[in-house]
């Protein structure tokens, strides 16, 4: 439907954000998915959060690398550049151009093929090195563009929609970033905007790498009876950790939890996210915890989602790397080019 | 017995055993060589190991500045009872053995001289600790070596001296190993070597230092901010030299902060995506590889040339195919730098040929990538990058400026009614680019790697596609007349005959002309430096009846790319190669020269 060219003009009474812009403000181009793709649900989330945290587009990287999910960038925040790039290799790209200028908002959006199989190495490491980076998996447990085949987070027990059966085990994204590293992590379900949009806001905010892993159905290859990531497989089995909600800077916090049932997380902005624990064990300060949250779920044949795990202390790669505060793209030849006489001192050095 | 008998000009090959400290003793002497005024071109010939299999050294001595390697040795330092017949075998007629002799040899040939120096036990007499007895029996051999070419010994004392410069306490022991050799053959060996090496001044201005370490350099000055590589011999020590020089001379006074990022990707992969991101976020970014690393970024290489992202990689060479040999010297990627990925690609080429050409072309390929919009890649090869040479002093002048290239500022951005990011508005083949978060509402565009219309939109329109396709190659004829041109030999031609030649292969090929010239022979040569091949290039082609291609790859692929690019006729082209890992020699160029005119068919290696 790119043929499609949504029109620019807004209702007057729209509602604003701190910028003076609409929801309109924050979309893309016309998707081209399926109708009923998960990947919309989560486009408009981010729509949602970016409208609500009062981002400025333009301020933002989107980058993907292929496949459905790496399509989806183009359909939210028209303002912002974007980087479809080779298959399984965006974190890469990210990395390049986090390090060019730190300044920016990098946005990721993955799948689960471009992630745990092709892209797995590069996840993996990007993870690890803390790349100051907000890293979405789009995950449907199917190769959508190539029509069908397993990925590899999709469920031993799961079936193809032709019958098929899976051979082997799904790979957990979640319980691996947390292993790597990673210092924000959570699972959430592209159906339940409730608890995607905070948690979204949350990992935008958060310094450091922030991992969400989103169940979205593939309605044309993955939402058959036997899918275990059907729309309703994951809503029968979708295993809430808590309910959380997204306070920005300066906000009084107004969330009526019982008392001892709340968790706030601080995040690198100044702003909190508040959660209503829904689980006696949930601690997202505690990694082994966390990994065993999402085991056990697993192995009682639920979904476990939320925020999972959070460090918001962690330091970021630049910081680690001790790279200079003013972005390097912004460097011209009086602060990088040592010059001749420099070079004259090298030259003796030499002879 | 008859001796070799030379001034300043001669070939001495060490052997010894990997991992045993001799390459910083051997590069000391050859250093002190060229401290004496001689032009020196150390080659460290050595083994895909870290410890215990043989390894060679071999310095050319030579006062008029030949450099490339020679065959034949005329004093072998054989320290390796491993490869002692190889090394007593290589060794010419009247020429010098010297050898540990704490354990005594027959070496089967009385056409040789013979040196011997019982290292190991003055060394153990001399020294208590286990470690220092193994490792100063290499500056034993140094020490005998200044002694028996006549040289300065102060040279020696004062390289000590430097190289210890803040660890004092190891300059006395070292002086001690120095003077332990060179004692013992003065005792010994007065006046019995007829080499010897005397001062001489044709080293000034003049610097010893390898390729990698100059192309590091010249990534600093070229502006470069982010390195992202994986370790593969023989470019990772071009990588570290950036990061070296980076810690020298960029970090922020003040804050101790880095205005460069050094980072390690796990593979070559992530290096080539990294360079790119960074690239594509307006910093100048680079990464260094090898053939193996090549093959891998390819796909990234096609997506940086589609999307037209700026790009700098420098590819050091090493014997192929596959992981081939490592730690051996050839220049076969051409082909597969030049049309690297999938689809329809041609890359910008930049070949130097010396260390300080090295560091030229460094910061060259920041200005041209940023200019073209596409990826630029760098040609060293292992004998090049590796290995130290006696190159030209590098060479500033502050007035210089980067060029950025076509980039929109905010204020730009604000006059235009409508970005396309790959319109052609000059008509150069060459699109204006925007860096993200330059404006709130103007300039923002999708990077993708698959068909896009002028204003980065996915397209399927075959069409369109095609005329995507035809500007890059508008702009690739824009890029030839901007690469470096060619340099000649001779200010006019003056023969029906030419010779085609390009890298590391400079060294041997200025040697083998003068042969050539002796023998009255009159061919023209031309050193190509980039590729596209500039109008220059076509017309040396044009003007001559006959051309030798010289080469150190197997296929002749810079003669394919010549026949492909310019339609020229291959009757035309005659390859000279060498593909045997050892840096092409002047005499291998002549003989298959020679050979070619005299009628006998020219075998592909001798």
């Amino acid at each position: 439907m790119t043929y499609i060219v949504k029109p620019k003009n807004h209702h007057p009474l729209l509602e604003k954000n701190k910028l003076g812009l609409t929801r309109r403000d924050y979309e893309g181009a016309v998707s081209t998915l399926c109708a009923g793709c998960g990947h919309d649900s989560v486009s408009s989330a981010i729509v949602e959060a970016c409208f609500q945290l009062s981002i400025e587009s333009y301020k933002v990287a989107k980058l993907s690398g292929i496949g459905c999910s790496s399509k989806a960038p183009a359909y939210f925040l028209n303002q912002s550049h974007g980087f479809n790039s080779v298959h399984g290799r965006m974190p890469s790209i990210a990395t390049g151009a986090a390090m060019a200028n730190h300044e920016l908002t990098y946005l990721g959006i993955s799948g689960d093929g471009d992630t745990a199989s092709i892209g797995v190495g590069q996840f993996v490491h990007c993870a690890r090195r803390q790349l100051n980076m907000t890293y979405i998996v789009e995950n449907n447990g199917t190769y959508g563009l190539t029509k069908g085949q397993f990925s590899a987070t999709n469920d031993l027990e799961s079936k193809s929609k032709y019958g098929d059966d899976n051979l082997f085990p799904s790979i957990d994204l979640p319980t691996m970033a947390i292993q790597l590293g990673a210092s924000f992590v959570a699972r959430s379900f592209s159906g339940d905007r409730e608890q995607l949009v905070p948690l979204l806001k949350a990992a935008l905010s958060h310094k450091g790498f922030s991992f969400l892993d989103i169940i979205s159905p593939c309605v044309t290859f993955n939402n058959h009876k036997t899918s275990t990531k059907s729309y309703d497989y994951i809503r029968e089995h979708n295993d809430a950790l808590s309910k959380p909600d997204f306070v920005p800077l300066g906000k009084e916090i107004v969330t009526e939890y019982p008392t001892g049932s709340s968790i706030e997380v601080p995040l690198h902005d100044g702003s909190l996210l508040a959660l209503e624990k829904l689980s006696q064990d949930y601690d997202p300060a505690d990694k082994i915890q966390a990994i065993k949250n999402i085991q056990e779920s697993q192995r009682d044949g639920k979904v476990l989602t939320g925020l999972l795990y959070a460090d918001p202390t962690a330091k970021d790669l630049r910081e680690i790397l001790n790279v200079s505060d003013k972005p390097l793209n912004t460097m011209g030849k009086s602060e990088l080019c040592p010059g001749s006489e420099k070079l004259e001192g090298i030259n003796s050095g030499l002879r | 017995m008859s001796k070799i008998n030379s001034v300043n000009d001669f070939v001495i090959k060490f052997a010894n055993v990997n991992g045993s400290g001799s390459a910083s003793a051997n590069q000391m002497f050859a250093k002190g060589v060229f401290r004496s005024g001689i032009p020196v071109s150390p080659k460290n010939i050595f083994p895909s190991n870290i410890q215990g299999l043989p390894t060679w050294f071999e310095v050319r001595v030579n006062e008029k500045g030949y450099l490339g390697r020679r065959e034949g040795i005329d004093i072998s330092v054989a320290m390796n009872p491993q490869s002692y017949q190889k090394d007593v075998a290589e060794l010419k007629e009247n020429g010098y053995l010297i050898y540990d002799s704490s354990w005594k040899r027959e070496f089967g040939r009385d056409d040789i001289n013979v040196i011997e120096i019982p290292l190991t036990k003055l060394c153990v007499q001399e020294f208590t600790n286990p470690k220092q007895r193994l490792l100063f029996k290499n500056l034993g051999y140094v020490g005998l070596l200044a002694s028996i070419l006549e040289m300065d010994k102060d040279i020696y004392v004062s390289l000590i001296e430097e190289q210890f410069k803040g660890k004092e306490k190891l300059i006395e022991p070292n002086v001690k190993a120095l003077n332990i050799g060179y004692n013992y053959a003065e005792e010994n060996f007065k006046d019995y070597c007829e080499i010897k090496v005397q001062k001489s001044d044709k080293t000034d201005g003049l610097i010893l230092t390898s390729g990698n370490d100059a192309a590091g350099l010249g990534c600093v000055y070229g502006g470069a901010t982010v390195c992202a590589w994986y370790p593969i011999t023989p470019s990772t020590s071009l990588a570290e030299s950036y990061s070296k020089y980076s810690e020298k001379l960029r970090v922020e006074i003040g804050t101790d902060k880095n205005k460069f990022a050094f980072i390690q990707a796990e593979d070559e992969l992530a290096a080539m995506g990294m360079t790119i991101g960074a690239n594509w976020n307006g910093a100048r970014a680079f990464t260094a590889t090898s053939g193996p690393g090549v093959s891998l970024m390819s796909e990234f290489i096609g997506l940086a040339y589609f999307a037209e992202v700026p790009t700098v990689l420098f590819n050091v060479q090493r014997g192929g195919p596959s992981t081939g040999m490592p730690t051996r010297t050839q220049q076969s990627d051409i082909l597969c730098s030049a049309y690297a990925s999938h689809g329809d690609t041609k890359h910008v080429l930049l070949i130097p040929s010396d260390p300080k050409e090295c560091f030229d072309f460094a910061v060259e390929a920041f200005d041209l990538a940023d200019r073209l919009q596409t990826p630029v890649i760098v040609l060293l090869d292992l004998d090049l990058g590796m290995n130290d040479w006696s190159t030209k002093e590098f060479e500033w002048d502050d007035s210089n400026q980067y060029d950025r290239g076509k980039v929109l500022s905010k204020e730009d951005l604000d006059g235009i009614e409508r970005f396309g990011r790959y319109l052609d508005v000059d008509g150069d083949g060459i699109p204006y680019r925007t860096y993200p978060g330059t404006h709130p509402e103007k300039g923002a565009y999708f990077t993708r790697g698959t068909s896009h219309d002028e204003y980065a939109g996915y397209t399927e329109d075959g069409v369109k596609n095609a005329e995507m396709l035809t500007r890059l190659l508008k702009k690739f004829q824009t890029a030839s007349s901007l690469v470096p041109a060619p340099v000649f030999n001779q200010e006019k031609n003056a023969s029906s005959m030419g010779i085609i030649y390009f890298g590391s292969t400079d060294c041997s090929m200025q040697e083998a002309l003068d042969v050539l010239d002796e023998q009255n022979l009159k061919i023209d040569a031309m050193r190509i430096r980039a590729f596209p091949f500039n109008l220059e290039v076509w017309e040396f082609i044009e003007e001559h009846d006959l051309l030798f291609i010289v080469e150190q790859n197997r296929d002749g692929q810079m003669r394919t790319l010549i026949m492909a690019e310019g339609g020229i006729i291959p009757d035309k082209l005659v390859s000279i190669l060498c593909f045997d890992g050892q840096p092409i020699t002047a005499e291998h160029i002549t003989n298959k020269i020679n050979a070619h005119l005299s009628g006998k068919p020219a075998l592909a290696m001798s």
